[in-house]
């Protein structure tokens, strides 16, 4: 890792803003798939429009421009020759607290097609870069619930560990779940880059 | 009987006004701070706080502000407040403070945290409340401990201050918990 190397380009996607015409249309088709929405947080799950993704859109980046501790990126395939760039995820660095180094983060792959791919772990270890090395944030969390086991093993073999285990805060599937909060320290993660 | 009301203390409701003149006052008692938030220290001035108070309150879906009360003075000591209340899962966060510092380390803390457990397993219907303590506030701990708190982890140097890094412990109670523990101690018979 240098200063000349690229932080939002990864060899099969890259960290974009978000483009306000095109994404809703996509990002809405998202939220048809309950499935999805359940995976990702404790937020009631409920399908949005284009319009209604839109206006999210508008008001994160209002907070973000207000408040300065959240960053947004809308995830595309690369360019080709054959094909252009396509939406495929997001990625969220949140309730960022300058005073302590710490911030929040959270991704998603909006299509079950383009899930295990690669995808999510070229994001995180794009995002993780760009959270310890260019934000210098001390420390990072993820919520996850636990049934959702592909996150867990994507956060886990980026040196993510279990911090906090919300017993039964979560109701779905009929049953209560359990609701996690993976940590990593900035100094850990820079330790495993030297090894690696 | 009344559910707001304990032995020591009662829930009540304050105007704006009232609230920011406290929560203004307690404000410039940096200790207070310190156990109450991790935002640094900074003035609160009854105006900026009113704004909070009065949008805090615009919105009781997501939140319920209390005040605390000593019953044998009437006195305003504290507030205590549900947040990020999720209907769905049935699960609040809590926040308490006690800003009248003579009133500290005596019980009103732990009987107000029982009443608002109280309304929330018995009025509110969760399931769990949830809630953070600071590793340098023994004596939050403790009284979260008997009031049914149980840890459910640790993250690990979650803030800074006085340049050195602490952690912030997280907590949980979950109604079964609650309803074993007044019926053993006879706690809060309803």
């Amino acid at each position: 890792m240098n200063i000349h190397d690229q932080l939002f380009q990864g060899t099969k996607i890259c960290l974009t803003p978000i483009d306000h015409e095109k994404d809703p249309e996509v990002a809405a088709r998202w939220t048809q798939d309950a499935e999805y929405q359940r995976m990702l947080n404790s937020d009631l799950v409920r399908p949005l429009s284009p319009f209604q993704v839109k206006k999210q859109f508008e008001t994160l980046e209002k907070e973000a421009e207000e408040s300065n501790n959240q960053f947004y990126y809308a995830v595309r395939t690369l360019e080709a020759p054959d094909r252009p760039e396509r939406l495929v995820g997001f990625a969220h660095l949140y309730w960022i607290e300058w005073v302590h180094g710490a911030g929040m983060i959270q991704l998603g792959i909006g299509d079950a097609a383009d899930r295990c791919q690669g995808y999510a772990s070229e994001i995180l270890r794009l995002m993780l870069r760009y959270a310890f090395m260019e934000l210098n944030l001390f420390r990072l969390g993820a919520l996850i619930p636990e049934y959702n086991l592909p996150a867990l093993r994507l956060f886990q073999k980026a040196g993510f560990v279990e911090e906090v285990r919300r017993r039964e805060a979560l109701n779905r599937y009929g049953k209560r779940w359990d609701h996690l909060q993976l940590g990593l320290l900035g100094d850990d993660w820079k330790a495993s880059q030297a090894t690696d | 009987m009344n559910i707001y009301q304990g032995q020591l203390v009662r829930l009540g409701i304050e105007d704006p006004q009232m609230f920011a003149e406290a929560f203004s006052r307690w404000g410039r008692d940096t200790e207070y701070v310190r156990l109450l938030d991790d935002s640094p220290a900074s003035p609160w001035s009854v105006n900026q706080r009113k704004q909070w108070i009065e949008k805090d309150l615009e919105n009781p879906t997501q939140g319920i502000l209390f005040s605390i009360r000593s019953l044998a003075e009437d006195k305003l000591i504290g507030f205590v407040s549900f947040w990020a209340i999720s209907w769905s899962h049935g699960e609040a966060w809590v926040g308490i403070g006690i800003g009248e510092r003579d009133y500290w380390g005596k019980g009103y803390g732990s009987e107000a945290m029982q009443l608002v457990l109280r309304y929330a397993f018995s009025e509110l219907n969760l399931h769990r409340v949830s809630l953070g303590v600071f590793s340098y506030n023994p004596r939050a701990l403790r009284s979260y401990e008997k009031c049914g708190f149980r840890q459910e982890g640790v993250i690990q140097h979650a803030f800074v201050r006085e340049g050195q890094r602490w952690d912030l412990i997280i907590m949980g109670i979950l109604r079964r918990e609650w309803q074993d523990l007044y019926s053993e101690q006879n706690l809060l018979p309803l």
